[in-house]
């Protein structure tokens, strides 16, 4: 036990280490996240309320997110790497809950950025719409690493991820929607813990068949 | 030769099929009564229900086929799932449309939210049109298999999964919600959709030998082509 969760950690700072030399992505979904604020301004039409705002909010962290995760696999892809880390003496697993860690970080750090400049552009955040994005975090990153897996191993690649995320998203953004403007926001929080631990433990056990042959 | 003798059933089930589908429309339309409420166009429920019923357990073929792939890796079952899943596509575009027709019919609008069927249903429909995208972007062998059968299972998960969120969501999307609850039916009615659904159920399983043994007949030929190229 903890030697595959010595394994995990391992995994996982080397992603963040290799971002921080790189920083190829997370400046690129920061200010991916501000323009779409920027957008979102000129498309909501004056008066169209507070609640249409913590709704776009949504768009804007799933596309954002999207947008990490497209990149989440490339250095593997591109050096190579994916053959070395299955033949690697760690469990498969290890290998997708590295990376959903090293993910579920990125998006945490813009989100920090992120949900301020939301405040401050459209409407604040209380506590549990902000609770309601770190439960979704949590499964957009689970979920979102193994279809960034399948999609690299496609020709079609960046192009087929959306398509394969987005239905699986669309509870998350009930959830998240649903806890940011709910009278009672209880049950959508539990909603969304379910949604974690039901696809975690999926992702996790066939992450293997993802990897392998 | 065992493909053969599989096969030669093939024209019999699509005979039962057929016999069934012509039964079910007889009672549908000459022996259940017209339903009080919404008269002639309540009879597309005896088509519409056990046609989402059918892609359901199209789905679910799918994912258990998904399933014994990643456990034995035996090509068969990759295949199996595969015609699975597509015809469980064919018959979710049809239950939208007939939802679509119904709505339409019942509720003056194409189109609507407040069904929690038909979202789901779209939903679905986009989840499994991307199966196919994923599916036809990889090279075939085992890969493909494995990636297949793995977002085949996620497909039965997301079906419990969505049903329960867009219940949530109609919560804070739509306070008030139509109700299909008419009265509740009597038994000629409810012969002719059991009727209905076995027709639909029988019609299912025979297109899915159908198609099954068009593909192996496909993969039987390049291979022949193969080995005498």
């Amino acid at each position: 036990m903890t030697s595959y969760l010595a394994d995990v950690a391992t995994l996982a700072r080397k992603d963040l280490r290799l971002e921080l030399r790189a920083r190829d992505t997370l400046p690129a979904m920061l200010l991916f996240v501000l323009s779409t604020f920027v957008v979102f301004h000129f498309a909501l039409p004056q008066g169209s309320g507070e609640t249409a705002a913590q709704g776009l909010l949504w768009v804007a962290l799933v596309f954002t997110a999207l947008l990490g995760l497209a990149r989440s696999w490339a250095p593997e892809r591109e050096g190579g790497v994916f053959d070395g880390l299955v033949l690697a003496p760690c469990d498969r697993s290890a290998i997708w809950l590295g990376k959903a860690t090293a993910v579920l970080a990125f998006l945490v750090a813009i989100e920090v950025v992120a949900l301020p400049a939301f405040a401050l552009f459209f409407t604040g955040l209380d506590a549990q719409a902000v609770a309601g994005v770190a439960l979704a975090d949590v499964g957009i990153c689970a979920v979102g690493t193994l279809l960034a897996a399948m999609a690299a191993a496609s020709r079609t690649r960046e192009l087929i991820l959306p398509l394969l995320f987005l239905p699986l998203a669309v509870p998350l953004v009930v959830g998240g929607v649903g806890s940011a403007i709910s009278p009672e926001p209880g049950r959508y929080l539990l909603f969304l813990a379910l949604y974690d631990a039901v696809f975690a433990i999926i992702c996790w056990a066939s992450f293997e068949y993802v990897v392998t042959e | 030769m065992s493909t053969s003798s599989r096969n030669s059933r093939v024209p019999a089930l699509a005979a039962l099929a057929a016999a069934l589908v012509g039964v079910a429309i007889a009672l549908v339309f000459f022996v259940a009564p017209e339903d009080a409420d919404q008269g002639i166009s309540q009879k597309i429920f005896y088509f519409h229900v056990p046609i989402a019923l059918t892609a359901y357990a199209c789905f679910g073929w799918g994912a258990l086929k998904a399933l014994l792939y990643l456990w034995r890796k035996d090509e068969r079952y990759d295949l199996e799932s595969y015609v699975g899943i597509h015809l469980g596509t064919v018959f979710g575009s049809l239950t939208l449309l007939t939802g679509s027709i119904w709505a339409k019919a019942s509720w003056g609008v194409w189109w609507t939210w407040s069904s929690n069927q038909l979202v789901l249903f779209l939903v679905l429909f986009l989840f499994y049109a991307a199966y196919f995208m994923l599916r036809f972007s990889v090279d075939e062998g085992p890969r493909r298999a494995n990636l297949s059968a793995v977002y085949a299972l996620f497909g039965v998960v997301l079906v419990p999964v969505s049903f329960f969120a867009i219940r949530l969501a109609s919560d804070f999307i739509h306070p008030t919600v139509f109700s299909r609850q008419g009265p509740q039916m009597s038994g000629t009615m409810f012969f002719a959709f059991c009727v209905s659904w076995a027709a639909l159920t029988v019609l299912a399983y025979a297109l899915y030998r159908v198609e099954l043994a068009g593909k192996r007949l496909d993969a039987h030929v390049r291979d022949l082509r193969e080995a005498l190229a």
